[in-house]
């Protein structure tokens, strides 16, 4: 391998890191802000699903794209609102019904997705980035899409609201100790209502960019499981928005490696290299498992907690 | 930000109110909890409620909380009726109670916890505005905590502190505490109780306490009122009522408790040998540090400490609920693995804290319960796995006759039984056979006055017939009453190891604290 071809998987990483960890980030953040209320929605993968069709099916009768996003988002609102919902009925287990809710979300999707499939609806358009250079590959990698940068700002923003409003406490509260949230006058359903519908839209958003930007097109081979590795990746984040952000980075680095390999013609172990991001899922859920200091980190009231 | 519209809290007139409640009635279907209870709290003083457990205490000051509606009653607040349907109903009128439980959220901070719990907690918090108002408040306390730490990583005794503080942040002038000082050391109990008499005294609060500890009455207290079973049976002036007068008024005149007698024994063997025992939480915090100690044959070592310094930790690692980092059991110079073979060779038994939950299924029958220990052998049992549960029921129906456990039948579930009974079928488990060794947790905690006494008797007896018995109490009276030998463990630690006759409360008191 030549320093060019290291130049070039370099670059085809940081493209891909940039590209695949649009829809982990969002979902994460989602997930984030539903785990910081105590409560799980392992659903979130149906969320992206539907979101992606929702988009896509939007984009395409509308003309806009970003009416497709925001109906994507709307979409995952419900979904995550009625996930919300059935979680407060008493004696119903939040992670049962997530993944009830993965099988319905996604089912939902191909039932309806199935007329989106041929069609080409209108994409997201890249922000430019890379015009300084003129190496082709690096122009191509610096396309980047504006919800990257939403994704980011939504992270500092969230971190920013845990610390510094009333709504970040009494969520941290209500996800730390519902009794305390309880003895405030907290109704602890409505704020973990909220919290998951909200995380739901977010989870939509992530399924918008799959189907509106990368890969860019609907069919039912479009997420491979990306919502629920989201989910392991919060925890790796220790349910922080600012590390949800780092750990998507890092799984979309993963995710773009088979790829970047086959770029400078190492087709070798293909298939083991996208494979990447499902082993670092492992691995990351065995050393996770382990942390301590992950044990201090995590809200007191999630069920896999207590 | 409406916080320049809120009045510095300097200038409030800081005026205690008075509280009282008259004819207050509570009925749980049959039971009649609180039975026509009129107290009166005056205003600026620091008022102990007295009364055993189940006396009606905590249903009476959840009534005034608002927790409970009673069928009858009313409370008055400065001598006008006030109508609380609510806990929330009660802290607007500015009655506030400190709880057993801590109701802090323990991933805030302390600063965190004070500031949400405000009402008019602002929607985008300026912190370095609250910080300085945090400060200046601080200032202004008797005492204080470090406002920038994580709940969870503070002391039991800070967190008891900051809920106070939390009350008094919250400008409520009437303060409930319910047995404030049982996570405190003796030290650190005389400290806040001392601190809040001084305000009651200013007339800035008004204290209403649950106790059943006559020593922090006498000491603090300026009135006092008396429930039992539910009924008033006496009030008066905390100063001038002896402690014998108060004690009769809680627990009648029958009942004098006898103390279990103590045989002298000779000089014997050490049984059960702790040799350097290392334990971590789980987050790896040690929670065991390098525990030492012999226990002998007919002696009863009491481990005394404030709760939360290792005591429960330790008798995990003792029942193998807790894996040992370092460190090795002997019994009988012999190496001891806290597993169902050795517990069974060695002849080591029983009774760990909250006994429902960690010495029982509570959902299998007393009967099922009751066979833990000798399910797999005869006649329960034939080749150690085929049982027959007619043997296994008329063992029990033995054990519930003996030991006068109170229970529908040996087939109910266990979970049915009241904690006493509870108690009394575990100890009727553990205690039936030949024991060598016995390990005790908190053995009366939440009991009433009759078993308290015959559950002391017990360890005693066993005491007196050999066994080398291993009692961990948050208690300081039952230890002083029980123990031969006492240990206090603080941090995780044993710090501090005297002959009963050669210490007392004070000395225990000050290594309870860490000194």
């Amino acid at each position: 391998m030549s320093q060019g071809d290291l130049f070039i998987v370099f670059i085809a990483l940081i493209g891909g890191a940039i590209r695949v960890s649009t829809p982990f980030m969002f979902v994460a953040l989602g997930e984030c802000l539903t785990e910081k209320s105590g409560r799980i929605n392992l659903g979130l993968e149906g969320n992206l699903v539907l979101g992606a069709m929702v988009a896509y099916a939007g984009s395409y009768t509308t003309g806009s794209p970003w009416l497709g996003v925001l109906m994507a988002g709307c979409s995952g609102l419900v979904l995550g609102a009625m996930h919300g919902y059935i979680c407060k009925l008493p004696k119903v287990n939040d992670i049962a019904v997530g993944i009830a809710f993965m099988s319905f979300g996604i089912g939902l999707a191909f039932f309806f997705g199935k007329p989106y499939i041929q069609p080409t609806a209108p994409r997201l358009e890249a922000i430019p980035l890379g015009g300084w250079s003129s190496d082709p590959l690096v122009a191509q990698a610096l396309q980047v899409n504006p919800l990257f940068f939403l994704g980011i700002a939504l992270a500092l923003f969230l971190r920013w609201a845990f610390a510094n409003t009333r709504w970040g406490l009494i969520l941290r509260m209500t996800g730390d100790s519902a009794a305390s949230a309880r003895a405030m006058g907290v109704s602890v359903d409505l704020v973990r209502l909220l919290a998951t519908a909200a995380g739901g839209f977010l989870a939509g958003v992530g399924g918008a960019f799959l189907s509106l930007f990368y890969p860019g097109s609907w069919n039912e081979g479009l997420s491979s499981g990306q919502g629920l590795m989201a989910v392991a990746l919060v925890i790796f984040a220790r349910w922080d928005p600012i590390r949800c952000v780092l750990a998507a980075l890092l799984f979309g680095a993963a995710g773009a490696l088979g790829p970047s390999l086959q770029s400078i013609g190492v087709s070798q172990g293909y298939y083991f290299f996208n494979a990447a991001p499902y082993i670092l899922t492992l691995f990351i859920m065995i050393a996770s498992a382990r942390s301590k200091s992950a044990a201090r980190e995590a809200p007191g009231e999630l069920s896999i907690v207590k | 930000m409406n916080i320049a519209a809120r009045p510095a809290p300097d200038s409030l007139p800081l005026r205690a109110p008075s509280l009282q409640t008259i004819g207050m009635t509570k009925t749980f279907g049959a039971f009649t909890a609180l039975d026509d209870v009129s107290i009166d709290v005056k205003p600026g003083s620091f008022h102990a409620l007295l009364g055993e457990n189940g006396a009606g205490k905590s249903t009476l000051v959840k009534c005034i909380m608002g927790f409970y509606t009673p069928e009858h009653g009313s409370v008055l607040l400065d001598g006008k009726e006030v109508e609380v349907r609510s806990p929330r109903d009660a802290r607007a009128l500015g009655i506030g109670m400190v709880y057993q439980q801590f109701t802090l959220v323990p991933c805030l901070t302390a600063a965190e916890n004070l500031v949400i719990s405000r009402a008019d907690a602002p929607a985008i918090i300026d912190w370095k505005a609250e910080k300085q108002r945090l400060e200046a408040f601080m200032e202004r306390m008797p005492f204080r905590v470090p406002l920038n730490e994580q709940v969870s990583s503070l002391s039991a005794g800070e967190k008891q502190k900051l809920e106070i503080l939390k009350l008094l942040y919250l400008e409520q002038r009437f303060v409930i505490l319910d047995e404030p000082t049982s996570v405190l050391t003796p030290g650190e109990a005389d400290e806040v109780l001392g601190l809040l008499g001084d305000m009651a005294r200013r007339g800035e609060v008004t204290v209403l306490m649950i106790s059943h500890k006559f020593r922090e009455v006498k000491a603090f207290c300026d009135s006092f009122t008396v429930l039992r079973r539910g009924r008033l049976t006496g009030a008066g002036d905390a100063q001038t009522a002896t402690v014998a007068e108060m004690s009769r008024m809680m627990i009648g005149d029958t009942e004098i408790r006898e103390r279990a007698e103590r045989r002298k024994h000779n000089d014997r063997p050490a049984v059960l040998e702790l040799a350097g025992l290392v334990a971590e939480d789980g987050e790896g915090r040690p929670v065991l540090n390098a525990i030492n100690l012999k226990v002998k044959a007919g002696e009863i070592v009491g481990i005394a400490g404030v709760s939360g310094n290792g005591q429960s930790a330790l008798v995990e690692a003792l029942a193998g609920q807790r894996p040992l980092k370092d460190g090795a059991i002997f019994i009988h110079g012999k190496p001891f693995e806290p597993k169902r073979g050795d517990f069974d060779r060695f002849k080591v038994f029983g009774l760990p804290e909250e006994p429902l939950k960690n010495a029982t299924v509570p959902r299998m029958s007393v009967a099922e319960n009751m066979a833990f220990r000798a399910f797999d052998k005869a006649p329960m049992a034939s080749l150690g796995w085929w049982l027959s549960p007619g043997p296994m029921r008329k063992r029990a129906e033995e054990l519930i006759d003996r030991y006068r456990v109170k229970t529908t039948s040996a087939d109910a579930p266990i979970e049915t039984l009241s904690g006493g009974n509870v108690q009394r079928a575990v100890l009727a488990r553990e205690l039936s056979g030949d024991v060598d060794v016995l390990i005790v947790a908190n053995p009366c905690f939440g009991l009433d006055f009759a078993s308290v006494s015959e559950i002391r008797s017990q360890i005693m007896e066993q005491r007196n017939r050999g066994a080398a018995v291993l009692l961990v109490s948050e208690d300081l009276d039952e230890i002083l009453e029980l123990a031969d030998r006492v240990a206090v463990m603080s941090g995780g630690a044993i710090g501090y190891v005297a002959a009963i006759e050669d210490t007392d409360r004070n000395t225990i008191g000050q290594h309870m604290a860490g000194h």
